[in-house]
């Protein structure tokens, strides 16, 4: 049984979908680091 | 504790790597899938941990309700001590014993109802600033009293005090924040046991997926229930989107249970559980299979702390801009960029 590539897939899948969500929380959190420093400039003036 | 996260990051990427080697080279391979078999070691602590994450998910969304009131915090909390006392002893009752499934040991359903009714109370004191009644005062009072000096190490006194000693005001903001960290983080493993299992059905069973199988499909149903909290949060516009999301988490979490328990009660085509249960694995296969689990509870650890952490975060921010546009009618300068953020509406 080949079945080599379909445990390569699943572990590939798992690291993928794990570093995407990471990705996407990185994304966020500078996003809303870049909105909370706009927000303290615009507090400041 | 934020110094302690590049520490703790990268003590899980080595564990990770040890996880990962173990899993790949130093397991034994399976006398009957071969190679394949080794997507075990992804797929089923991924399962554990999305169920646990669920399962904290659950209690946060149960502790966010009852705090609502101190009368039914106060029920909630004697309801869980007696769900804890009946689930250690309930199990070691013959009667009750004969019910258990085969492979269940009635030392294990007892640990099982002890974790929860821990949990609950390690939850409500670090997350909803609630009191543990009695037994915290006891605990207080044997450490103040220093009884227990002679019998007992300092560390270890500290330990209970911090652990069950009194605390500050309730906020169930913190409740909710951490319910919506554990179902997004959960969502994320319940994705990749949907995705791994079907890669592993499709070389061992010669199908992708068993169409009408009740753990599969069981599964699929969890994953839809907390995908539709999650879509609850990110569109709801109500002031009522946090109670609602609890109710919705609570009956949700009912499916928990189902998932675990339906290849002991339903024809299926899953195999048996390989702890607990009714299948059997090799003690090398268990050992990094443990390890792996182990692996992912530290990442998911992390990755639920980061996630709480922009939580927080983000409604701080909108609380600034809230504050802000009441005090300037021509609203904050970046007010619109909180609706980019997913899965993330706010107190209202």
């Amino acid at each position: 049984m080949n079945s080599i590539k379909f445990l390569y897939a699943a572990y590939i899948a798992t690291w993928l979908i794990h570093s995407l969500y990471v990705g996407s929380l990185i994304g966020r959190y500078r996003r809303l680091r870049q909105q909370k420093k706009e927000l303290e400039r615009g507090q400041s003036r | 504790m934020k110094r302690a996260f590049p520490i703790l990051a990268v003590l899980t990427a080595l564990l990770l790597v040890y996880a990962f080697y173990q899993a790949l080279w130093v397991a034994p391979t399976d006398a009957l899938q071969g190679e394949v078999y080794r997507i075990i070691y992804y797929h089923v602590p991924s399962a554990w941990t999305a169920f646990l994450l669920f399962f904290i998910n659950f209690i946060a969304s149960v502790q966010y309700l009852a705090n609502a009131r101190p009368s039914t915090a106060r029920a909630a909390k004697w309801i869980v001590i007696a769900i804890g006392i009946v689930g250690f002893i309930a199990p070691f009752i013959p009667q009750v014993r004969q019910q258990l499934p085969t492979g269940m040991y009635p030392s294990s359903v007892a640990t099982t109802a002890l974790i929860i009714a821990a949990l609950y109370f390690v939850i409500g004191k670090y997350f909803g600033g609630q009191d543990l009644g009695g037994f915290s005062a006891f605990i207080l009072a044997v450490n103040t009293s220093g009884v227990m000096s002679p019998f007992m190490p300092r560390v270890m006194r500290r330990f209970f005090t911090k652990v069950f000693g009194a605390y500050g005001a309730a906020d169930g903001q913190d409740l909710d924040v951490l319910a919506v960290t554990t179902a997004e983080v959960g969502v994320v493993f319940c994705t990749i046991v949907l995705v791994t299992g079907p890669i592993w059905a499709r070389p061992v069973w010669g199908i992708w997926w068993a169409p009408g199988d009740i753990r599969l499909t069981s599964t699929l149903v969890l994953w839809l229930i907390y995908v539709s909290y999650l879509v609850l949060r990110r569109f709801s516009d109500s002031a009522q989107t946090q109670k609602l999301a609890a109710v919705l988490a609570v009956f949700g979490a009912l499916d928990v249970p189902l998932v675990y328990f339906s290849i002991w009660f339903f024809r299926t085509q899953h195999p048996q559980p390989v702890i607990g249960g009714g299948g059997s694995i090799d003690p090398r296969m268990l050992h990094v299979l443990l390890i792996n689990w182990m692996a992912f509870l530290c990442f998911a650890f992390l990755v639920c702390w980061s996630r709480y952490r922009l939580e927080k975060l983000r409604r701080e921010v909108e609380e600034t801009e809230a504050l802000e546009s009441l005090l300037d009618p021509a609203g904050p300068p970046a007010a619109s960029s909180a609706a980019k953020v997913p899965f993330s509406r706010g107190p209202k």
